[in-house]
């Protein structure tokens, strides 16, 4: 029987590379969420449709596969090497996240008054000047409360990554159990625990962010 | 006469398979206050979104001092206008909407001063001292920190008619500015477009749908029917003796006091 102290500091070991792989995915999927949001607005044809394959693609295809598919399938098919494990969950994590999240960039912008172009086209505002500070920074305020949502599911989906051999907080929890059978349920607990602690910050985001949200936004 | 302002030559406007103006010609001459009357659905609203580029003539041309905003030559031959044209040419435009469309995220401030300091490049203390300047004139000089949310529809309507006036346009649009208001709101905005015509030099054309004050401030009143101009000329001629029947049918939903 282990004591609580001991499955903690197992499991600690696992926290920075859950952390890790959190916080890069988190800038990762935003940047491509923006980029691809911005593009499915966009009037180029081409860029419409490409992104828009995109993010079928990874929406309609399990998370779990695709971390799979860049880790053993592209190396194996085609000799395709994305880097360290630590890079490939994050690449897999953000493309497919920022696909999730490209659809809240494109919906909130498309949410903006066209009242507000309007204005801003009666005031002879460039296209990108409207963009720039008409449009995204009212678009944002609406996408902030849903993409704190997503950094939560975020932080979840890590765990998959120790599918893929990493030595994430569920990676260690595994390794504890396997050795200390009666220990599991303690040991699930306490990830649990660690996990919400992780969460807490993320939803007091959205919370923060649903009140700013509130703020500023047209209503006619 | 001098050269018409705005010159608008057999502007047709379809919305897929109904066709919303037939024909307008109509000049506007310059610091010429004119005001658009008419039923709903006559087209009226569509005649000014035109001139502001936010909706582009099936036929026809629209000149603004002389050029051409729809159409540019290139080549020898004229083509569909693109942004660079029509940005070169709607700075003489300026628009005040039914729905105000402030921008909630800046103060009123803020939205006085945004468009100049973005297309014109103007110094920003500058602007500022204008925009201070600009609120005061119509009555807002205390509300400046004040975000659009905290102001009442009147208020709001008042910054919108600033921020427009901070481009210092040739010609003024006002959308029907006042429908969307309290009755009680009504005054303070009539009151600051009246002064704004007394000034003068700005042309001014109005859609709107209080006959009493088109006929005080307006120097011509054009009534538009079935989008085509149906009777136009002096508000007196217009709005106490009008000619065709359909004007008068019209009229009669109003009450004109003179």
């Amino acid at each position: 029987m282990g004591s609580l102290p001991d499955i903690f500091s197992t499991l600690m070991q696992g926290l920075k590379v859950t952390l890790l792989v959190l916080v890069l995915s988190i800038i990762c999927s935003t940047i491509i969420a923006l980029v691809a949001g911005l593009s499915r607005v966009s009037t180029n044809r081409l860029v419409t449709g490409v992104t828009g394959f995109y993010v079928e693609i990874f929406r309609g295809t399990s998370l779990i596969v695709q971390l799979f598919w860049f880790s053993y399938a592209l190396p194996g098919l085609f000799n395709i090497h994305l880097g360290s494990d630590i890079w490939v969950a994050v690449l897999a994590i953000s493309l497919n996240y920022g696909a999730y999240m490209s659809e809240i960039v494109r919906g909130s912008i498309q949410a903006v008054p066209a009242g507000q172009t309007e204005a801003s086209i009666a005031l002879n505002l460039s296209k990108f000047q409207r963009m720039r500070h008409i449009i995204i920074p009212q678009a944002v305020r609406m996408m902030l409360p849903e993409y704190g949502n997503y950094l939560i599911q975020i932080l979840k989906a890590t765990s998959l990554v120790s599918l893929i051999g990493l030595t994430d907080l569920l990676y260690y929890g595994n390794i504890y159990r396997s050795t200390h059978l009666s220990d599991s349920p303690t040991v699930y607990l306490l990830l649990l625990v660690m996990y919400f602690v992780i969460a807490l910050p993320l939803i007091g985001f959205t919370k923060k962010m649903e009140r700013v949200s509130k703020k500023g936004v047209a209503l006619g | 006469m001098d050269e018409p302002i705005v010159k608008y030559q057999d502007v047709h406007k379809s919305f897929g398979d109904i066709e919303v103006l037939k024909g307008i010609d109509l000049d506007i001459q310059p610091a010429e206050k004119v005001a658009l009357i008419g039923p709903s659905g006559s087209g009226k609203t569509t005649i000014i979104r035109m001139l502001m580029t936010l909706e582009e003539p099936t036929m026809g041309v629209i000149d603004v001092g002389g050029r051409n905003l729809w159409q540019m030559e290139k080549k020898g031959e004229w083509v569909r206008a693109d942004d660079s044209h029509l940005h070169s040419i709607r700075g003489d435009i300026g628009m005040v909407f039914q729905h105000f469309n402030l921008f909630p995220h800046m103060t009123i401030l803020e939205n006085c001063m945004l468009a100049p300091v973005l297309v014109k490049n103007e110094s920003k203390k500058e602007v500022k001292a204008t925009a201070v300047e600009m609120l005061e004139k119509v009555g807002l000089g205390d509300k400046i920190d004040l975000y659009p949310a905290q102001l009442s529809g009147g208020q709001k309507q008042r910054v919108a008619m600033a921020r427009a006036l901070m481009m210092r346009p040739k010609v003024m649009l006002f959308d029907e500015v006042t429908s969307a208001l309290d009755p009680e709101l009504v005054g303070e905005v009539l009151e600051v477009i009246r002064d704004l015509a007394k000034e003068g030099e700005m042309a001014m054309i109005l859609v709107t749908h209080e006959m009493d004050f088109a006929l005080d401030i307006a120097d011509r009143v054009v009534f538009l029917n079935d989008g085509v101009i149906e009777e136009e000329g002096h508000p007196e001629d217009i709005l106490v003796n009008p000619k065709s029947e359909r004007l008068q049918d019209f009229l009669s939903r109003f009450t004109v006091n003179r």
